[in-house]
């Protein structure tokens, strides 16, 4: 751990937490300012994996792009790939086969699945339980096994494309997903056996790191953040892409705040895939797996806005296009970053053993935040 | 909810000079810098259009202009507008909205250290992502760098 120890003028202790701390999950350096255990206040200094990805769009052009944007939430490859190939098809206004819409959808539950077990475990692992991590590897490697047949990688899939989706489902691939499915619903138990009802857990997690309603908007929180704080983000529901409007599934809302909530919430939102999958894989259309486009894509001028519901929250993609083979002008709204913003208020007043509750259940992923 | 239309009314009352685009996704309005801050505050906390929620904000540059870009929505009725403001390139100065919407406080950091804009009564306006000491603004489209930029 990276420690540099500083009195402030008041007398509070400044520490820093990261950029090398197993806690962060990451390289996020937070400069922590304590009065006794007490956090008075939490500074991020972000950047230690800034490269630039909104510069480096503007010389690449509307194929390329999308490849930089696996590598910003890496857990939530697929569905930041997604968001891209949605906007350039928003600007080329595409219709993309149905049998694409479906292994997008599939493709986005199974990462929404992948993540969340990956949060799960090391969550529980900042909280000092080391078993979950082996658990919740078990059945995220079922998950990269699939992706791994049909798309060729197990992280930054680039499967999505503008149009639909690079290559054809493996033969094996509905097969799989549904043994997945049936050893999942098994497992599902222990992951309740061993942490959920736990007193230990219980009693780091309950009332911890409350974040009101209002403040969730106000921050801009979205996704589990947002839900276990009852406020309704999910764009699946909110503005539905692909076939999302076509399947029945409950958007989680709670309203504790409380980091034991947000754990709720997200144990909730993989059950939730699991039913959106059920209902989609036997269901697979024949048929094109991508709409016919040109080979150099060129966007109309003008401005496209896409938001996507990732893992952590809601992505946004917003192109500035001047009519060229590159976007003009390309942000991404991260979910990470804005929920991360949130954290100073979250555990002012609270003691340090809390504030990594408190990170464990943001689910931040670092290169998202900086991108 | 409301529609473009009850936007364009209530807008219009509040700045007559706002200049409205509908040929994107949403509701486009071009304010002058000195109107926006008291236009925003109005709409945040109007009980009719209530955008409570800033879910994105950036910046814009246009080689004569900046201009930094606002996307809001309401948490409650989900209808959402995009305010713009146009912004001089060598002096670019706009006041802050970080104690309307308190995500805004990163997202007007990251702008400043990436197109060089001041937001003025920001309560810390410093870097975010870069180091402290870096020089100039590398999401300007003049920005060279012949170190770090790898040129595609």
């Amino acid at each position: 751990m990276f420690e540099e120890i500083g009195i402030t003028q008041e007398g509070d202790l400044m520490i820093n937490v990261g950029p090398q701390h197993p806690a962060t999950h990451g390289v996020l350096h937070l400069v922590l300012t304590l009065n006794g255990e007490i956090i008075k206040k939490v500074d991020p200094h972000l950047g230690y994996i800034h490269r630039s990805i909104e510069k480096m769009c503007e010389s690449l052009s509307y194929r390329q792009f999308i490849y930089v944007t696996s590598r910003m939430d890496y857990l939530s490859a697929h569905i930041n790939n997604h968001a891209c190939a949605l906007c350039v098809e928003k600007g080329l206004k595409v219709e993309v086969p149905l049998r694409a819409q479906y292994i997008r959808v599939i493709m986005d539950e199974l990462t929404r699945i992948a993540s969340h077990e990956l949060w799960w475990s090391a969550m529980s692992m900042d909280l000092g339980a080391f078993t979950p991590y082996f658990l919740a590897f078990r059945e995220r490697e079922r998950i990269n096994e699939i992706m791994e047949e049909t798309c060729g990688a197990r992280l930054t899939m680039n499967y999505m494309v503008p149009g639909g989706v690079m290559t054809d489902l493996h033969p094996d691939f509905q097969k799989k997903v549904k043994t997945f499915i049936q050893q999942y619903k098994l497992r599902i138990h222990e992951y309740k056996e061993l942490i959920t009802g736990n007193v230990i857990f219980q009693n780091r997690m309950k009332g911890v790191g409350y974040l009101s309603k209002e403040d969730a908007i106000s921050y801009g929180c979205t996704g589990p953040v947002a839900r276990a704080s009852g406020v309704k983000s999910d764009i699946r529901k909110i503005a539905p892409y692909d076939v999302y409007d076509k399947v029945d599934f409950n958007e989680v809302i709670e309203t504790g705040g409380d980091c034991f909530t947000r754990y709720q919430v997200r144990i909730e939102e993989m059950n939730e895939s699991i039913r959106i999958i059920e209902q989609l894989i036997d269901n697979i259309p024949e048929g094109d797996i991508q709409a016919k486009t040109k080979a150099v894509l060129k966007l109309p001028k003008g401005e496209f806005y896409q938001r996507v519901e990732t893992a952590r929250g809601e992505l946004g993609v917003y192109i500035v296009s001047e009519g060229a083979a590159q976007p003009y002008r390309i942000k991404f709204r991260s979910p990470g970053f804005s929920n991360m913003s949130a954290l100073d208020h979250m555990v002012r007043g609270s003691k340090i053993g809390d504030f990594i509750a408190t990170m464990g259940t943001l689910d931040l992923v670092i290169p998202d935040i900086d991108r | 909810m409301m529609t473009n239309e009850d936007f364009k009314i209530k807008i219009a009352g509040l700045v007559p000079s706002a200049i409205f685009d509908e040929t994107g996704e949403w509701l486009n309005v071009l304010v002058d810098f000195s109107f926006f801050r008291s236009m925003v505050q109005q709409l945040r906390s109007d009980n009719d259009t209530n955008l409570d929620y800033l879910f994105c904000l950036t910046c814009i540059d246009w080689k004569t202009h900046l201009t930094v870009v606002y996307h809001l929505s309401s948490a409650a009725f989900r209808h959402n507008i995009v305010v713009k403001v146009n912004l001089d390139r060598n002096n670019p100065e706009i006041e802050t909205v970080c104690d309307i919407w308190r995500g805004a406080e990163l997202f007007e950091r990251e702008v400043y250290e990436m197109f060089g804009v001041t937001f003025l009564n920001h309560p810390d306006l410093r870097r975010l992502i870069l180091p402290d000491e870096w020089n100039g603004w590398p999401l300007r489209k003049d920005y060279e760098d012949p170190i770090n930029m790898i040129k595609l």
